[in-house]
This record gives structure tokens, C-alpha cells and sequence, in this order.
């Protein structure tokens, strides 16, 4: 294991208050960031991953405890000293609207440049491979108000790539973007993490990409106790099930999302292959059924059956007394509805 | 790879287009300043005008007096004042992130209008044989008072930065423009017309009334003020992303601030003085410049600012003086009944005031 290039010693977070003992939101956090590595901060809503964030970038003094970047206390940093180690994404808007992209990552080699801020050749090298890293190259001359969100978050991770960091903190970088975007910043997140070797934590409520994507998760619950471990481990453990635990909605282990726990409406088995079956089953979920994968001898048995070369798909439904046959999974779900609402059945 | 090398690196150095804006504005601005000599009650040749500069003795004795002690003292405070009033009204806007902000946001121009409310319509009011000294008061009188007024504020806000948000400041200071216009308001209530005439007229703004005698003490005021506004450059372009991301990046945002505040208000607080409140400037050249140059980047909005301020405020003091007429207008007036159309055209086409305030 190679030393960590930020650590917590018994850190608490929270905020101090006037006259009154002070509010803590997470306490006894001892947790790690290795260079090179992806970690995704994940918890419910009200559980201190944006203080936890803000107190990591030393934006906010911790309550009790110690944080230790390169082997030195965070707090006795000055604020540029802090700058060249650690920088930051946040969702705060920004006011740069007609500065250019380009101008927009330079504003990144701040704690680099000399009082006048004049740009030297190795900042501007810096500046280039940073937007390069991000594939913003045909961002570099536009306005940033001209930019989509997607692009905009782009040139700003280009931004924090150009402070040359150690840690690159993000706060909810993929909030407000669509999935492939979020995709595309998760992936260039994963890439500047292994080939600029600087840790990188983000949190996020993106549960299925961070699931796939970290190398390691950091999870928050709500007045609990940070855990850290891989994605498989956390899941495997029950920790997800336990940390996002609310009415209504159910953590499901063999898909890694949730789904809200509907009423059960019934049993059915499902035969068949491929995607047909997979959003077949998607939609008897949808609608509270419990899908079992094959013969398994509930009342109701669905059988995909995709014909090749047109890609039209039938379902036979069969019943006790009937097999009917549909077109359409609409259809399907209508009629398998019908069948099990109790008027029907009596 | 060329081609990815070649489109950043344009992007690196401003584009030629500014640059040649940039040069464009230079010789507006030298321009404005030989036709605010040139143009004004007596005719007097270019050539002679530019011998009279260089210390040549003209064809008439008149005509020197007129051009150093009149003309070219006048011209020279409306370039300072034009150049400090934009950039402090720039810093204020990037500062506050707000379109509207102008150099007196923070009650500079309260703080020397009372003082000057107080000397002319107070003191004058109570001591009648004062009325006397008036040209005494309203030369040098009035300066001081302002100053006084400028300066007191100038603390004030200070001592109160330390302590507050700077969106806080911003309300601090529009709160104390209105408490100190209702005092001035009930001074010129109690006060007899002559004085509330003398008052008014402060108000209308002057470039006029600067001697050399007086310039000793703005020009470098003004020039301290601009000196450190152009050190600011580099911070006022990262609290663009605000003042979380500045101090992410580095920034010390306090001392920042405090540099900020300072040269806004030495050089608003020089220039209400020195010429009275004058108004519009502050507010309309950095946008004129940011549509101009397409740019939030300081780097070039403060040199542009200071030309572009210098330009406008040589223009609307000629202007003023209805070239041809006897009437002169007040100052105020014009800056803003010629100004305002055209901020408006150029912020219209433009469409880029929303696209630098949010985004």
C-alpha cells in the first residue's frame, strides 16, 4: 500500500455555533485518498457530503481532529501553497460568461503566475494539456456562455487539472447533465486519475456510475459513520441497503440501483433471451410484478419470442386456462393486469 | 495535433482585433483631448495650440492663458476623472457580480455630498458673514468638505469589510446613500435659496473647477488609485468564478477586497471632490467595453476601461459646452441624456450583459 497522499486523523466535521454546543454532522472519519485513484463520496441528501468536501479543501475548519496532506497539516497552508496541491469543482455559478474557454482553464495556473497574472510558456503548455486531457480542444475559442453544461463542466475540470493538483476534489459533477454526458465526465475523471496520478473524489448521487466507475467509495449515511470500501465490497456487505435505507424505496443488490418497493402484485415466470426479456422484465417490475427468470411454476408464465431479421417481438402470456398472444409489451401489461385484478379472477 | 496546437495558441495572446481596438481607442483618445483644446469660446489655431504645449510663446499672450490655465487643466481632469471613474466602477461591478454596481455603491459620493451639504448650506446658513468668503468656500471650501466626507465613508467601509460579506457591504452602502440624502435633504429644507442653488450646481458635476494648484492632489491620487487597480487585475479575473473559487485557487480574498475597495474609493472619492458627483460614467463604460472587446478578461478591460472613460468624458464635457453656443449644460446631463442611448444600443446588440453576469 503506498502512503496516501491525504489523510484524516479522527477528523469531525460540522459546523460551530454561538452559544450553543456546535452541530456535528459526521464524526471519527478516518479515511484516505492514494494517488492515481477515482473515490466516490456517496450518501442520502442531509448527510454532510458537501461539508465533508468543503472541509477536505480546506474551505472549512474542521470541529475536532486532523487533516494531512503530502505530511503536512492542512491548515498551516497558505492559501497558495493549498492551491498547487488541491483544486476544486464546485456547483457555485461563475460570472465568466465572455471569457473563453482558454482564459477560463488559465485562470487555473492562479497560484503559478506572479502578481500581474501574465501567463509564462509552461503555464500556457499547462494550459493546453489540460484542455487537451478533457478533449475540450474545440472549446478553447468559444465563450463560456455559449458553452452547453456538459462543456462548460469540461473546461471547468480542465480548470482544476490546469492547478497541476495532487487531489482534485469535485462536487456533484455530473448533476444536471444528461446520461451520456455523465458518462463522458465519469470516464475523463477515470482517465486523469490514472494518467495524471492524482486522486480524484467526487461526490455524486449517480449511484450506477459510481458503482461501475470507483476505485473506491467513500458512503455517508445520514448520522452514521463514514465506510470506505470497493463498490463490490459495500454492496456485498449490506452497508448500501443500510445507508440509503427510507420508505418506499429499496437498494437492489443485483442491480447495484434502487427501485421503489411497489405493492406486490403477483408472481410470473419469464422465458427468454436478450433485450427483449431484460425491458420485458423492467416493465412487469414497473407495474409490482416479482419476475422469475424460467420455468419456476408460478401461475403465470410470459415467453419472449423475438423473430429474427424483422426484430418484432411476440409475448405468448400463458394463463391456467389460456395462452393469449401479444405484440406489444403495452398490450402485455394491460392484459396481465387484467387477468390478475381480483374482479376478473372471481 | 498542428491544428490542435495552432487554435490554443491564438487563444493565448489577445486576438488582433482587440489589439487594434486597443490602438483605435489610443488615438480616440489623444483625438478627444487636442479637440477639447482646440474647441471653446476663442478661436484659437491647432498649431498654435500645440506650440503653446511645447513651450512656444504664441502670436497672442491671451491665447496661453487661456490653453494652460483654462483648457488643458480641464482636459486633463476629464481624462483622469473619465479613466478613474470606469475602472472603479468596473472593479465594483466584478466585485459585487453585479451589472448595476457602480463607484459609488459604497456611499463615497453620500459621504462627500453631505460634507459638502454641510459646508455650503449648514455653515453658510449659520454664519452670515461667510457669505462674503463664498468664493473662498466654493473653491476650496467645498474640496476639502468632500474629501472629508469621501474619506470618512472610505473608513467606514473599511472597518466594516473586515467584518462582513461582500454582499453585505453592498446593502451597508446602499443604506448609507439613503440616510445621508435624507439629511441633505433636511439641510435643504432649512436652507435659503442661494445656498441650495450653490449646492445644486455642485451637484451638476464640473470638470472646470480643478486648478494645478488642486491637480497636485488629485492626479496622483487617481494615479495611486489606478496603480493598484491595475495590480488587481490578476484577483478580480479569478472572483469572476466567485469568491469561493478565488480563494480555491489561491486568492486571499480579503486582502483582495481590501485592495479592491481601496483604489475604487481613492479614486471615486478624488474625483467627487474634485468635480462633484458625476454620474453614468461609472456605470456605462465597462459595459461599452466589455461589448467592445468581447471580454470579462481584466487584463484588458482595465486599459480599455481607462481609455474608453477618458474618451467619454472628454466628449460629453465638449458636449456640454453646446460648441458654438454661449450656454453650457450641466455635466450631468449630458453624460447621461448622450450616453444612455447609446449604452443601451450597444448592451441590446449585443446581448452580452446577461452573458457576462451569469453563466
Amino acid at each position: 500500500m503506498s502512503v496516501p497522499i491525504l489523510h484524516t486523523e479522527n477528523l469531525s466535521i460540522g459546523y460551530p455555533m454561538r452559544k450553543e454546543p456546535p452541530v456535528v454532522v459526521a464524526q471519527n472519519i478516518a479515511v484516505g485518498l492514494q494517488p492515481g485513484e477515482l473515490v466516490c463520496l456517496l450518501g442520502p441528501n442531509g448527510a454532510g457530503k458537501s461539508t465533508l468536501m468543503r472541509t477536505l479543501a480546506g474551505m472549512q475548519t474542521p470541529l475536532h481532529g486532523r487533516i494531512r496532506l503530502n505530511q503536512q497539516d492542512l491548515s498551516a497552508l497558505t492559501a497558495r501553497e493549498l492551491a498547487r496541491q488541491l483544486s476544486v469543482v464546485l456547483t457555485e455559478p461563475i460570472n465568466a460568461g465572455m471569457l473563453t474557454g482558454w482564459e477560463l482553464v488559465s485562470l487555473g495556473r492562479h497560484p503559478y503566475t506572479n502578481w500581474s497574472g501574465n501567463l509564462t510558456a509552461v503555464d500556457e503548455t499547462a494550459v493546453n494539456q489540460a484542455i487537451t486531457a478533457v478533449g475540450a480542444t474545440n472549446l478553447a475559442h468559444r465563450h463560456v456562455n455559449t458553452l452547453s453544461d456538459g462543456e462548460r463542466q469540461k473546461i471547468m475540470i480542465a480548470r482544476a487539472l490546469a492547478q497541476e493538483p495532487a487531489i482534485m476534489l469535485l462536487d456533484e459533477p455530473t448533476a444536471f447533465l444528461d446520461l451520456p454526458r455523465r458518462v463522458e465526465i465519469m470516464h475523463i475523471l477515470r482517465q486523469l486519475a490514472r494518467n495524471a496520478q492524482c486522486a480524484v473524489l467526487l461526490s455524486t448521487h449517480d449511484l450506477d456510475l459510481a458503482l461501475r466507475n470507483a476505485d473506491k467509495i467513500w458512503l455517508l449515511p445520514k448520522g452514521g459513520r463514514l465506510q470506505v470500501g470497493t463498490p463490490e465490497e459495500l454492496v456485498l456487505n449490506g452497508s448500501f441497503e443500510a445507508a440509503f435505507r427510507a420508505d418506499g424505496v429499496q437498494f437492489d443488490p443485483h442491480t447495484g440501483s434502487f427501485k421503489m418497493a411497489v405493492q406486490s402484485a403477483g408472481q410470473v415466470d419469464l422465458v427468454g433471451e436478450g433485450l427483449s426479456a431484460l425491458w420485458t422484465k423492467r416493465a412487469l417490475e414497473r407495474v409490482g410484478y416479482a419476475v422469475h427468470d424460467g420455468a419456476n411454476g408460478s401461475a403465470m408464465r410470459i415467453q419472449v419470442v423475438a423473430e429474427e431479421g424483422e426484430g418484432r417481438t411476440q409475448w405468448h402470456l400463458v394463463k391456467p386456462q389460456q395462452t393469449t398472444t401479444h405484440r406489444s409489451l403495452a398490450d402485455l401489461v394491460h392484459d396481465i393486469q387484467q387477468t390478475s385484478s381480483p374482479q376478473n379472477s372471481a | 495535433m498542428q491544428h490542435v496546437t495552432t487554435e490554443t495558441e491564438t487563444a493565448v495572446s489577445p486576438p488582433n482585433r482587440q489589439r487594434l481596438t486597443m490602438s483605435l481607442l489610443v488615438l480616440a483618445l489623444v483625438g478627444a483631448f487636442l479637440l477639447s483644446l482646440f474647441i471653446g469660446s476663442v478661436r484659437i489655431p491647432l498649431d498654435e495650440i500645440l506650440g503653446i504645449l511645447v513651450g512656444v510663446t504664441p502670436e497672442r499672450e491671451t491665447w496661453a492663458t487661456i490653453v494652460l490655465k483654462f483648457r488643458l487643466p480641464k482636459a486633463v481632469t476629464a481624462v483622469l476623472a473619465g479613466s478613474a471613474l470606469s475602472v472603479s466602477g468596473l472593479q465594483m461591478q466584478t466585485m459585487f457580480r453585479n451589472p448595476l454596481a457602480d463607484p459609488f455603491v459604497l456611499g463615497i459620493n453620500s459621504g462627500a455630498s453631505l460634507g459638502v451639504a454641510l459646508v455650503v448650506l449648514a455653515v453658510g446658513t449659520t454664519g452670515g458673514t461667510l457669505l462674503a468668503g463664498f468664493g473662498f468656500l466654493s473653491d476650496f471650501g467645498i474640496v476639502v468638505a468632500a474629501s472629508l466626507g469621501a474619506g470618512l465613508v472610505l473608513l467606514l467601509v473599511l472597518g466594516v469589510a473586515r467584518r462582513v460579506e461582500t454582499m453585505t457591504l453592498l446593502i451597508l452602502g446602499l443604506m448609507f446613500g439613503y440616510a445621508t440624502s435624507a439629511l441633505v435633504s433636511v439641510l435643504l429644507y432649512f436652507s435659503i435659496a442661494e445656498r441650495i442653488q450653490a449646492y445644486i450646481a455642485w451637484t451638476f458635476g464640473s470638470f472646470g473647477g480643478v486648478t494645478w494648484s488642486q491637480m497636485q492632489v488629485m492626479a496622483p491620487t487617481v494615479l495611486l488609485g489606478l496603480a493598484i487597480a491595475w495590480l488587481s487585475a490578476k484577483p478580480l479575473n479569478a472572483l469572476l468564478l466567485g469568491e469561493t473559487y478565488a480563494q480555491s485557487l489561491g486568492l486571499s480574498v480579503r486582502r483582495a477586497r481590501l485592495a479592491v475597495l481601496v483604489s475604487a474609493s481613492l479614486m471615486s472619492g478624488a474625483i467627487t471632490a474634485f468635480c462633484g458627483p458625476i454620474g453614468f460614467v461609472g456605470i456605462a463604460v465597462p459595459h461599452l467595453c466589455r461589448s467592445l472587446f468581447s471580454t470579462s478578461n481584466h487584463r484588458q478591460l482595465i486599459p480599455a476601461t481607462i481609455l474608453m472613460g477618458g474618451i467619454v468624458a472628454l466628449l460629453a464635457d465638449l458636449l456640454a459646452q453646446l460648441p458654438g453656443s454661449q450656454i453650457t449644460l450641466p455635466l450631468n446631463a449630458v453624460t447621461a441624456l448622450f450616453g444612455a442611448p447609446v449604452v443601451t444600443w450597444v448592451i441590446l446588440r449585443q446581448r452580452n450583459l446577461r452573458s457576462s453576469f451569469a453563466g
